[in-house]
């Protein structure tokens, strides 16, 4: 484990990431011991497996027409796993949109999550993931929610609650951040704001959207403590979530992490990198990936092998296609979808206006 | 009962509720110790607490986005924006997510939050203090819009805004604020929102109007009455929902209609009222249906407001070229 008084102390201005693990999975100080239990450590190689293995099926079935528009996770599930290892039952999630892992860890379903990007709100009713706020697609201003729900439970007097709120690198370039980080500091509201630095904005890269030196800089004004991560380190990761949520619930306010990662596949579904990035680029990355450096420290460790991988990865997609086939059998959308739940009490004129189209389609509900 | 005018009123609902019921909290830009540059909130923090009446850093969308953090996870938060075009940095806020939470987690999540916002001209003030943007509102789906005139409607309606499970945009007349006075119980008591009000029964033309407009028409109604016209007065109360009934009922009854807002006029609330009466009552006109608005300009500095501000006699002589049709 890190040494509290080395994440005390963590400057970003120094501009240099926490990492506890090497391209290759190796420790970089021989005085290192991860924080987690051998078997917590295989239990997160299988979590970020699953991730990786339903995000890429996720691909294929938009690939086959079966889906609308998705935004795949590849290369940044470190950070997912980490975070929904220290996330607690009674915190918070609410996130931006490419945040898979962390998202399962709560308890979303796949089927849910598939039934979202198939185009039904049914996919955000998350039926056993309690405090999950629905994707919020205006980006950055759901952070300002997460500062509302901090002061909500301070208010409340819930002192073990944390909220994850979740950005794109691009994100924080919108004022809706800013408050956000303002607010919660102000209000001293237990908010782990967890940017996820993927280098581009869609097709923006960074040093379009920012003259500071990274963005962890950017909590420091605010008296946000922040920490400059290796995001594709799950170690690393899952040392600065830990701190940052005990920081959080010990009264001393918000937390910010920038998770610096790469964005391995394409913005959504409906994007093609090869437009604004090079093959240097992600083949610089590649070396980095998440999965490979998590198996690599296994291995180093010898706390597991890989034998059963492929075992694994049928029986898991085995599980995935069943979910997505329950996703297809859900019931067909209604009228009532569209108007049942936007208010409390269906008004007059709502009513009406309903009456008006089932008319016309002849009595449907 | 107690004689109270609007400012009055408004801080009476508000301290009824906080005390009533403590999930309740008040906060905005110098709401807290100052009371609001209206004294709305005056005596509010004194009395409830610093954690429950409150400033809030000075960013609009920060406290709407705040409130619809905190009316998701369990508390009924009331903010203010100061004035009426502050509103408009807190728009994504509201269009994007307060007006459609409910709906995009499929009623999992609700939010029971009220906006406040003085608003209208008339009170010599700088740009962006003398908007009337309640058709933004109006126009999107997921909120109620309500805007009081009298104090004893805006303390009803508050009443009902706080208490109702979904986000309303309370919007007060500040040219008002000070100037109608009226008996208020001092207990609670709730208005229906999206119930308008029959202020005065007539026989020759339906006015309908709302906030600071019906104070002007009323005034016009006097006028017109020294030529013998008889004048029904409709107070709309509610922008959204709009009670459809109200309105049909008194047209079919005047066969006339005169809409008069502070709101420029251009896909305006006025507009929307007479395509209401033109579905409702169309066989039963004698005249096409008419509206004062503000012009479709930006509503002019004080020295501008002379001509931009809808004058008691130039509703009257709207009343009077209808009735004269």
């Amino acid at each position: 484990m890190l040494d509290q008084n080395t994440l005390d102390k963590y400057d970003p201005i120094k501009n240099k990431a926490i990492q506890l693990i090497d391209d290759k999975g190796k420790p970089l100080s021989k005085s290192w011991k991860p924080a987690l239990s051998d078997k917590d450590i295989y239990k997160a190689y299988e979590a970020l497996l699953f991730e990786r293995t339903a995000d890429l099926m996720a691909v294929s079935y938009q690939r086959q027409g079966r889906m609308y528009t998705y935004p795949p996770n590849l290369g940044q599930e470190a950070i997912h796993i980490a975070a929904g290892m220290v996330t607690k039952e009674q915190d918070w999630l609410v996130p931006a949109f490419r945040e898979l892992g962390a998202w399962l860890a709560k308890g979303v379903s796949l089927k849910e999550i598939f039934l979202y990007f198939k185009g039904n709100e049914d996919g955000s009713r998350f039926e056993k993931a309690n405090r999950m706020l629905p994707v919020s697609v205006p980006i950055a201003s759901q952070l300002i929610h997460a500062a509302g729900i901090g002061y909500a439970m301070k208010y409340q007097g819930e002192k073990d609650t944390a909220i994850f709120a979740y950005v794109g690198d691009g994100g924080t370039s919108e004022g809706d951040f800013h408050e956000a980080l303002n607010f919660a500091a102000v209000w001293d509201a237990p908010v782990v704001f967890i940017v996820q630095n993927n280098q581009f904005a869609i097709s923006v890269p960074l040093k379009m959207q920012t003259r500071s030196i990274n963005i962890a800089v950017k909590g420091i004004a605010y008296n946000v403590p922040s920490l400059l991560v290796d995001g594709n380190d799950f170690f690393a990761m899952h040392e600065a979530l830990s701190h940052a949520r005990e920081h959080a619930v010990s009264g001393k306010g918000p937390f910010l992490i920038e998770a610096r990662t790469f964005r391995v596949g394409a913005h959504t579904t409906s994007d093609d990198p090869t437009k604004y990035r090079t093959k240097e680029e992600e083949d610089a990355w590649a070396e980095k990936d998440p999965l490979k450096r998590l198996k690599g420290y296994i291995e180093h460790a010898k706390i597991g092998d890989f034998k059963k991988e492929e075992e694994l990865i049928s029986q898991y997609k085995k599980q995935i296609d069943s979910e997505f086939e329950a996703a297809e059998k859900h019931p067909e959308y209604k009228l009532d979808d569209v108007f049942g739940y936007l208010y409390a009490e269906l008004p007059d004129e709502l009513k009406r206006q309903k009456n008006s189209i089932q008319n016309f389609l002849g009595g449907v509900k | 009962m107690k004689v109270m005018n609007l400012v009055q009123a408004i801080n009476d609902a508000m301290d009824l509720k906080l005390a009533d019921d403590k999930s309740i909290v008040v906060y905005g830009e110098d709401v807290g110790v100052e009371g609001g540059v209206f004294r709305v909130t005056e005596g509010l923090q004194l009395k409830h607490g610093a954690d429950r009446v409150f400033d809030s850093p000075l960013a609009e969308s920060g406290i709407a986005g705040t409130a619809l953090g905190m009316a998701i996870s369990g508390m009924k938060p009331i903010i203010e924006m100061q004035f009426d075009g502050f509103v408009y940095p807190a728009m994504n806020q509201i269009l994007s997510h307060v007006s459609r939470f409910r709906n995009r987690s499929r009623g999992k999540y609700s939010v029971p939050m009220v906006i406040r916002i003085p608003y209208g001209g008339g009170i010599n003030a700088l740009e962006h203090h003398s908007e009337s943007p309640e058709a933004y509102f109006g126009h999107t789906p997921g909120l109620k819009v309500v805007i009081p005139s009298t104090p004893y409607d805006a303390k009803g309606l508050l009443i009902s805004a706080i208490e109702d499970p979904d986000p309303v945009i309370f919007m007060e007349p500040k040219r008002i604020y000070r100037a109608v006075k009226q008996e208020v119980p001092e207990e609670l008591y709730r208005i229906p929102i999206g119930k308008a009000k029959l202020l005065q029964a007539g026989e020759q033309i339906t006015v309908i109007a709302y906030g600071a407009m019906i104070r002007e028409t009323q005034k016009a109604i006097a006028l017109a009455k020294q030529k013998g016209y008889s004048v029904e007065l409709i107070d709309l109360r509610s922008i959204w929902p709009i009670d459809r009934e109200t309105i049909a009922q008194s047209v079919r009854k005047t066969g006339r209609a005169l809409v008069v807002t502070e709101a420029p006029q251009s896909y305006g609330p006025a507009a929307e009222l007479i395509s209401i009466i033109n579905e409702e009552a169309f066989l039963s006109l004698e005249a096409p249906p008419s509206r004062l608005t503000g012009f479709d300009t930006v509503i002019p500095l004080p020295l501008g407001e002379k001509y931009y501000n809808i004058s008691p006699e130039r509703i009257a002589a709207e009343i009077d070229r209808l009735i004269r049709y």
